[in-house]
């Protein structure tokens, strides 16, 4: 019993540091791929459309609901403290920090991450990924890299556009409907808002949570059984794992941040 | 009931052994396809036929022993060293394996675009030129989904063979089809190999096509090959043969009830 567990545990961890070895080759394969000619532009710039134009609304959505949340979840507490004047302070530093990176990057996870390993199980069931094979064409390359990539443009931009929907949310909610003044509700942003601390910080959690997304998204996609059940594990496995890992990752970066 | 000199063969299996999990495929086969000439793979369902093209492509990989493709064994090559041997090799799929996310033009382009210095002009000629062939002309701007079976596997078949490879591997061109498109698509093929001299090895059940069309036949049993032209085939005593043959005459296809006799009747 003792010795089953034991082994258990050791064929546990060597089937994981062998995941892990897979999934840095992949990366690997992608990087290589990626400074190599030819360079596929035109299927960039499908992805970048696919991954992020198509999930605008949704972030543009999400973000202002989020804000307006924000704005009277803040009123509410800083008005019992007499700070309701912080308010601009408040949206502002959670939304530039925490909010914006993490939860653009759970949508885009759910929206394009999903849609991606989708698309990549399917033309591996349906053997479109094989065809470029025996068309000698790589498929990491033609489908998978440009894919991944247009992850890292695409998350910075919705994150940041997550964030301004979010600021005007939350003006909207404080200035018009619960009458703080305007002008202390930004200047109360602008004064707490740093550019090394905040604004870097987010723009570096969007671009490790990209990579991430992309990373899972496309290994998942690329590694599924060939079934109509493998398409299913390789999209519910890509929301699960690449929204663990953006939590995880959120907490280590701001660990690291703040030392 | 084999036969044929090595050098002639232009793919060769050499004791290629098989598993997946308990299940062996293939138990030393042995077996060549002819330069130049239609091979047809037979065989019950199960029996390897696509796992054989797959062996040859190098998209899987065999336990032990040895595919030849142009006199190189292709099994312990790397996938980049496999993509300069598939560069004379073209696969039809059995689904026809289009990018769905393509038009038909953009498809049949591909390869062209990608292996060649061709100019857009001249890939537009010659996608057009090929897409003709195979009796689909003004399908350039259609998407896969908006063919049919039959149209989508022709329009596999014109981007399998742009790039004129000098080895065709067709995975059962024939099933799921109607008389009518079976018919055209043999002809296609028949007259790929004929004009071009194309070594064509195609998987299929549908013996009446295979007699038809066949300069040779590799029937796979048992993980292993019995080769010969079709005469030897309908001659064969081998119990094994007399089932599949007697198994698929007494079928409800009337098309492949006429086969052998077709055949005796003097096929290519």
């Amino acid at each position: 019993m003792k010795s089953n567990s034991i082994s258990d545990l050791g064929f546990g961890t060597l089937g994981l540091v062998g995941h892990l070895g897979r999934v840095a080759l992949f990366l690997g394969h992608i990087g290589r791929v990626t400074v190599q000619r030819p360079y596929r532009i035109r299927r960039l710039v499908n992805e970048v459309f696919d991954a992020g134009v198509l999930s605008l609304a949704i972030v543009c959505l999400s973000g202002a609901t989020v804000g307006a949340v924000l704005g009277l979840q803040g009123y509410t507490t800083l008005s019992r403290f007499g700070a309701a004047g912080s308010l601009g302070a408040v949206v502002g530093l959670s939304l530039v920090r925490e909010l914006g990176p993490v939860l653009t990057a759970l949508l885009v996870t759910g929206r394009a991450g999903s849609a991606m390993a989708a698309e990549i199980a399917s033309m591996v069931t349906t053997g479109q990924i094989d065809g470029l094979r025996m068309m000698s064409i790589d498929p990491v390359d033609f489908v998978v890299a440009p894919k991944a990539l247009a992850m890292l443009f695409v998350l910075p931009m919705l994150s940041a556009l997550f964030t301004s929907f979010g600021f005007f949310g939350g003006y909207v909610v404080g200035v018009e409907l619960l009458g703080l003044d305007g002008g202390t509700y930004l200047s109360s942003m602008e004064g707490s808002i740093d550019f090394q601390d905040d604004v870097a910080q987010s723009l570096v959690k969007s671009l490790v949570f990209a990579a991430l997304v992309g990373t899972i998204a496309t290994y998942r996609g690329f590694h599924a059984e060939p079934t109509s059940a493998g398409v299913s594990a390789a999209t519910t496995g890509t929301v699960v794992v690449a929204s663990l890992s953006i939590l995880l990752f959120d907490y280590v970066i701001t660990a690291l941040w703040s030392v | 009931m084999d036969g044929g000199p090595a050098d002639e063969f232009r793919v060769r299996f050499d004791g290629v052994h098989l598993r997946r999990g308990e299940r062996s495929v293939f138990d030393g086969l042995s077996c060549g396809f002819a330069r130049a000439k239609i091979n047809v793979v037979l065989g019950g369902s199960g029996a390897g036929k696509t796992t054989l093209l797959r062996l040859i492509g190098g998209l899987s990989r065999s336990d032990s022993g040895s595919v030849y493709v142009a006199d190189e064994d292709v099994t312990h090559l790397s996938e980049r060293q496999l993509f300069r041997t598939r560069s004379r090799i073209g696969m039809l799929f059995q689904g026809g394996a289009l990018l769905d996310s393509m038009t038909i033009f953009e498809n049949v382009a591909l390869p062209l675009r990608e292996h060649t210095q061709l100019s857009e002009s001249e890939i537009a000629a010659e996608v057009s030129r090929r897409l003709d062939a195979v009796g689909l002309p003004g399908t350039e701007s259609l998407y896969p989904r908006q063919l049919s079976g039959g149209m989508n596997r022709r329009a596999a078949l014109a981007r399998t063979i742009v790039t004129d490879p000098e080895i065709v591997l067709c995975d059962e061109p024939f099933s799921g089809l109607d008389p009518i498109n079976v018919r055209r698509i043999e002809a296609l093929l028949v007259d790929l190999n004929r004009r071009l001299g194309l070594t064509m090895i195609i998987t299929s059940h549908h013996l009446a096509s295979a007699l038809r069309m066949a300069d040779r036949i590799v029937f796979l049993v048992d993980g292993r090959a019995i080769a010969g032209t079709p005469e030897d085939l309908l001659r064969s005593t081998d119990q094994r043969v007399l089932e599949f043959l007697s198994a698929d005459s007494d079928g409800p296809d009337p098309t492949r009830r006429s086969a052998p006799a077709a055949a005796s009747a003097g096929h290519a």
